[in-house]
């Protein structure tokens, strides 16, 4: 094992944590991107350049951008409904 | 059960999996040990029989293209199931009213700053461009039709984020990303009948397979192409979705 590989598994270890320990989960969003760029990293320094790829188009881009939406799509549905609980704002 | 109980029912499991899991740890291969048979046939046939090189795109587009046409039908599935959902909610409100009030939030929405509207309007060429290089050596370089199709989607993500106003735009646009994951998935079957055509079996690599540089691999290309089309259609499709009124109306109300 290279010292880049020892390095880069002791980060993926880390990341993993900071994912699991973050409670908020639009910043958990955001950890979770850096984490999949930190998986897709690992996986290039482990010679798998294909997996990487797609490790990092779909763990730090699409997966967060989804979790991003589907959050502000739960909130705002929860403020339309408080809205129209309280008519008189 | 009371606290107590439960901690010892954890407490139990827990020392049974780590048990397993030291066992099954004890019982793997040396690192960097592969004992497999396939990837190093795989690694030796690849570039003399399809003169492509890379072997991991062509395993997935070729000896296994079988897997990658079931891989596609699942995103489809999955992007219909998503859109079944946001549009059941849609209709339970009064649509064209909706629609109208969403209009006019975009348009009284403050517009991003000038430079951040540049940078987006700079940045979306540039990721579009690579997009396209990633599915177009696909069978060469690592990359592909998966990869490469998320990455053009992030282009149209980049647009929308940066300039606002081409989500009025984006309303209209919804149905030429269906179209166009449609017809990237239609394009990876008709791949597989084209081999059937040629006398040969379903997916058979029925194209010649050239020499070397961008026109190899037969298939492979097209293959990737056509995977391209359909993760790209399929992303924007989901994101066209997802930013949909309920987003705009928190974004442009208050």
């Amino acid at each position: 094992m290279t010292a880049l590989q020892a390095v880069l598994l002791i980060l993926v270890g880390a990341g993993g944590l900071a994912v699991a320990a973050t409670r908020d989960p639009v910043r958990q969003a955001l950890v979770a991107s850096l984490f999949g760029l930190l998986l897709g990293a690992l996986f290039f320094a482990f010679q798998a350049p294909d997996v990487a790829l797609s490790q990092i188009v779909v763990g730090s881009l699409a997966l967060p951008a989804m979790i991003l939406l589907a959050i502000a799509r739960t909130r705002a549905r929860a403020a339309a409904d408080r809205q129209r609980e309280e008519p008189s704002e | 059960m009371t606290p107590r109980a439960r901690l010892a029912v954890f407490a139990l499991a827990a020392v049974g999996l780590a048990a397993l899991l030291v066992w099954g740890l004890a019982g793997l291969p040396r690192f960097g040990d592969y004992e497999g048979r396939y990837g190093r046939i795989i690694a030796r046939d690849t570039v003399p029989q399809r003169k492509a090189t890379d072997a991991v795109g062509v395993t997935t587009f070729d000896y296994r293209g079988i897997d990658t046409l079931g891989e596609e039908f699942i995103l489809l599935v999955s992007v219909v199931g998503v859109m079944a959902l946001l549009r059941a909610h849609r209709e339970e409100t009064d649509e064209s009213r909706a629609r109208a009030q969403e209009l006019e939030r975009i348009r009284k929405a403050p517009l991003p700053s000038e430079s951040l509207t540049l940078l987006g309007q700079t940045l979306a060429p540039i990721v579009l461009v690579l997009g396209i290089y990633v599915v177009a050596h696909g069978h060469l370089t690592p990359g592909g039709g998966f990869q490469g199709g998320v990455v053009l989607a992030a282009a149209l993500l980049v647009l929308y984020l940066t300039t606002g106003r081409t989500a009025f735009r984006r309303l209209r646009a919804v149905a030429a990303f269906e179209a166009v994951e449609a017809l990237g998935a239609l394009g990876y079957a008709l791949i597989g009948v084209g081999g059937l055509i040629a006398g040969a079996q379903f997916l058979h690599n029925f194209i010649p397979h050239g020499h070397s540089g961008l026109l190899t691999g037969g298939t492979v290309p097209l293959a990737n192409v056509s995977v391209g089309f359909a993760v790209a259609g399929a992303i924007a499709t989901l994101l066209s979705e997802m930013l949909d009124q309920d987003l705009l109306r928190s974004r442009g109300g208050r």
